[in-house]
């Protein structure tokens, strides 16, 4: 393994244990979307008699939440972390080593990409043990867990991006109402071609999680639908390189290292 | 194209730091650095004493590469601290003043973590972790989490992290502050044992005049962001030259009478809050003298002692002010 392999390795190790030790951290992004389904699947049922609902089963459609919802979570997790390190001095150790900036943020993203897989494959095993049938069969299931790992990863970097400027763990526990808001304010609830209040239908449709919600919706529900996949992988690897170069450039700027 | 040229230090620049003129303005501070010059030999132990707010840290952050100089050079184990940071960084350990560790890792964790970001081959990197905290005494505490440890052990495990690559020159910012006695005594031993034995350099920043006495072979005072005085503990001392004799009389009523005998054997220090205390113009020759006339006046004194002068008789005699409780309000590091 070469130098800076080995070095991403051991940042994305380090991200995974620090993840695996503290279970409470790690249980909520798992657990609550998962109860929040289930929440809504209960009240909102029988939104699946109006014509034209894609499915006849609502967790079946809401099954495609947690995945975002978890990727919401990562966001956090992976910008507080990072941000304590910053705040602890942590991070100034790691700029005394002959790391190179990018091992850092590519280590951190590799323990997102293990708690992404992770959370895809609960919400899998949830949605198969809860009678959910996956239109697109065992490939689409591989192509959703792929997918969820490039979401995680796009809002983890982004969650990076933020520690890296705010250098604070609460102003990045702020933002968190803020991202519900744009999971509410997306088609999480109800297909956009069925939301009849106009404003809502709009925001939803300029709302990127939209997409992406839709993308995951479309292999368990839909099956192989090109138009919805390609939205959904164009959008997350649009603001997962976003996030990137954004991160990228706040660390060369935190990393004042000569 | 011909052969690539990789200039090295000159073998007798490998292990020194040399500074010149170094400053560091903030925006919104003051110049927490203001031109200082500096230069340690290597494997020498060079305490920079001073209170906090001094500069002490600005100046570490600054040679360790962490934070650009305003003005002036630089140059650790013979490279330039702005043109030459991952050469610098590649020769020096660095404990800076919080043992920054991470809570949720164990102590080998870290070493391990540590043994990798430096570069070390895969093979050498268990050897190696084992052998650094046997050296510090952490083996049997190696594999507990760092959240479970006391202030000694984090700074014992901070220094196994600053030697993991097995540095030339090490910058320690205030290892032992808030650390007992104890922990505080092993620590000393080991960085004087690294100068001794492996002839590390360490630049050793402290608030503790005691620190600077007993580990650094010369000492840089530094107050206001300048070097105020700089030469071994020694040197410093026999600079100000003159013993002080204190004594406290038995009866608070002889107070008077006792400070008017001993006025006439020198100078009163102002910087003593229970003891009538001179400083004695004769030097130790002049203690018979002292106690005859205390004798002679029939004073009886419930203590007398002579004191060789100290660190902080060096600060008070620089600055005006004794070194306890000099730093000002505002010692942390202002925004860049």
């Amino acid at each position: 393994m070469s130098n800076s392999a080995a070095q991403i390795w051991a940042l994305a190790l380090r991200s995974v244990m620090r993840t695996a030790r503290q279970p409470a951290s790690a249980i909520p992004p798992l657990l609550f979307p998962v109860m929040l389904m289930a929440v809504n699947a209960a009240g909102l049922d029988s939104s699946t008699k109006l014509p034209g609902f894609p499915t006849d089963s609502f967790l079946a459609f809401a099954l495609a939440v947690p995945f975002i919802q978890g990727a919401l979570f990562s966001t956090m997790n992976a910008g507080t972390d990072l941000a304590r390190d910053i705040q602890t001095g942590f991070l100034n150790r790691l700029s005394l080593t002959s790391m190179r900036g990018w091992a850092l943020i590519a280590g951190q993203l590799g323990g997102i990409v293990v708690l992404g897989l992770v959370q895809a494959l609960f919400y899998i095993v949830v949605g198969l043990a809860v009678g959910v049938d996956f239109a697109s069969g065992v490939l689409g299931i591989l192509t959703l867990l792929v997918f969820a790992v490039l979401v995680s990863l796009s809002f983890g970097a982004f969650g990076l991006y933020l520690a890296l400027r705010t250098g604070s763990g609460e102003a990045i526990q702020g933002l968190f109402p803020l991202l519900f808001v744009f999971l509410f304010l997306s088609s999480m609830n109800a297909p956009r071609n069925l939301m009849e209040i106009d404003w809502f239908r709009a925001i939803a449709t300029a709302n990127p999680v939209s997409y992406l919600i839709e993308a995951v919706r479309s292999l368990i529900i839909t099956g192989w639908d090109g138009k919805a996949l390609a939205l959904g992988f164009l959008l997350t690897l649009a603001i997962g390189l976003g996030a990137i170069l954004l991160a990228s450039a706040a660390l060369s700027e935190r990393l004042a290292r000569t | 194209m011909g052969p690539s040229v990789v200039l090295k230090p000159m073998g007798h620049t490998r292990n020194s730091i040399e500074v010149e003129g170094l400053v560091r303005e903030f925006k919104k501070g003051p110049r927490a650095v203001d031109g200082i010059d500096l230069h340690v030999d290597p494997g020498e132990i060079y305490g920079f004493l001073g209170p906090n707010g001094a500069g002490k840290s600005t100046t570490v952050l600054m040679l360790t590469t962490l934070l650009p100089p305003t003005a002036g050079t630089a140059r650790v184990g013979g490279y330039d601290v702005v043109r030459e940071g991952p050469r610098v960084r590649s020769v020096i350990g660095a404990a800076l003043q919080e043992a920054a560790l991470d809570p949720l890792l164990t102590g080998r964790d870290h070493v391990r973590l540590q043994a990798t970001l430096q570069g070390l081959p895969r093979a050498e990197r268990k050897q190696r972790s084992d052998e650094l905290l046997t050296r510090v005494g952490l083996s049997e505490a190696a594999d507990r989490k760092v959240k479970g440890y006391s202030g000694g052990m984090k700074r014992r495990l901070d220094l196994a992290l600053a030697l993991v690559h097995r540095p030339s020159i090490l910058f320690l910012d205030e290892p032992t502050t808030g650390l007992d006695p104890q922990s505080r005594t092993a620590l000393w031993d080991e960085v004087a044992r690294l100068a001794r034995e492996d002839g590390v350099t360490v630049f050793l920043t402290t608030q503790y005049l005691e620190e600077a006495d007993v580990l650094a072979n010369r000492v840089g005072i530094i107050d206001h962001g300048r070097i105020v005085a700089e030469g071994s503990p020694a040197s410093l001392k026999a600079e100000i030259g003159l013993p002080s004799v204190h004594a406290l009389p038995e009866q608070a009523a002889d107070r008077e009478r006792l400070v008017a005998v001993l006025a006439q054997f020198g100078e009163p220090l102002t910087d003593v809050t229970k003891d009538v205390a001179v400083r004695l113009r004769e030097g130790v020759a002049g203690l018979p003298a002292v106690v005859r006339a205390i004798d002679a006046q029939n004073l009886p004194l419930a203590h007398l002692e002579i004191q060789a002068p100290s660190l902080d008789d060096v600060f008070l005699a620089k600055t005006g002010r004794s070194l306890e409780g000099a730093g000002d309000q505002n010692g942390a590091t202002p925004e860049r």
